[in-house]
């Protein structure tokens, strides 16, 4: 039942990725590319989005519960840590050189383009090397 | 600056982008998480129990969305400009910029910013900041 709903909602979500044309990796460049030819696109697929979204999660702040019962699991952390910044930046390089982030990456992957297969793959493994670096440093006192 | 008229499309962007925000939606109010791309996928790599279909069912409705956009469209697949060896660089550091930074594109700048998020906010500014002068970078400079 809830995995049906969470495969309605990635459905959706990866049609509106399509619709948008944030799976163009050369249209998000054209967004990115502030200097050239600039193609202000995305600011409409992200003002779209936070219009809906605003909406939705200033209800949900105010259950505890969703409509089905389950738990509301909103992250609670306020801090701003250099691992966020860091990881941001280094997330923008990667979007920057590619034109890929991850969800338009696996909508592409699953269009069956063998370069977001790449991409996906070469995602994949940072994500795995991340869990590896964290259990290796999750014994250590000085972890930040 | 000067925009690119022939490319912007602000209509389509704007329903496309509504379509993410109900998406977002619907999985914050019937399932209780968020919609953010790199949190469902990485959580796959520390699997809990009870945890793990929810995040395969997402990810897989997020692979046939172009199949079902191909029953009723027949749109050409956009071109990746990129190599094999700048995809799999830019993979890599996607991959493990997002797991650091805790989130990318749709779980900071779309449902973070949406719930007026500080983290979210500055994430979303610096991961902006990077692309752009990453793009700077690789058009004007190199």
């Amino acid at each position: 039942m809830n995995s049906a709903l969470a495969f309605a909602a990635g459905l959706v979500f990866g049609v509106g990725l399509i619709v948008s044309g944030m799976t163009d990796p050369g249209k998000v460049i054209g967004f990115l590319d502030v200097a050239g030819a600039w193609d202000p696109s995305l600011a409409f697929v992200m003002g779209g989005a936070i219009l809906v979204g605003f909406f939705a999660f200033a209800f949900a702040e105010r259950r505890a519960r969703t409509f089905l019962g389950a738990a509301l699991q909103l992250p609670g952390r306020r801090d701003i840590d250099a691992r966020l910044v860091g990881g941001a930046i280094v997330f923008g390089v990667g979007w920057g050189l590619a034109g890929f982030c991850p969800g338009p990456a696996l909508v592409s992957f699953g269009s069956g383009q063998d370069k977001a297969a790449v991409f996906v793959l070469a995602m994949l493994a940072g994500m795995a090397l991340f869990t590896v670096a964290e259990r290796y440093t999750a014994g250590r006192p000085d972890r930040s | 600056m000067t925009i690119d008229w022939t490319h912007f499309t602000p209509w389509a962007s704007l329903a496309g982008g509504m379509l993410i925000g109900v998406a977002a939606a619907m999985l914050l109010l019937l399932n209780g998480r968020i919609a953010g791309i790199s949190g469902i996928v990485g959580g796959l790599f520390r699997p809990i129990a009870g945890d793990v279909a929810w995040r395969v069912a997402f990810v897989a409705g997020l692979l046939v969305s172009p199949v079902a956009v191909a029953l009723f469209a027949r749109t050409p697949f956009p071109r990746i400009e990129a190599g094999f060896g700048t995809l799999l660089v830019a993979g890599l550091l996607v991959g493990l910029g997002t797991a650091y930074g805790s989130g990318c594109t749709s779980g900071h700048g779309v449902c973070g910013l949406s719930r007026l998020s500080p983290r979210s906010l500055v994430a979303t500014a610096a991961f902006m900041v990077a692309g752009v002068a990453t793009v700077f970078i690789m058009r004007h400079v190199a």
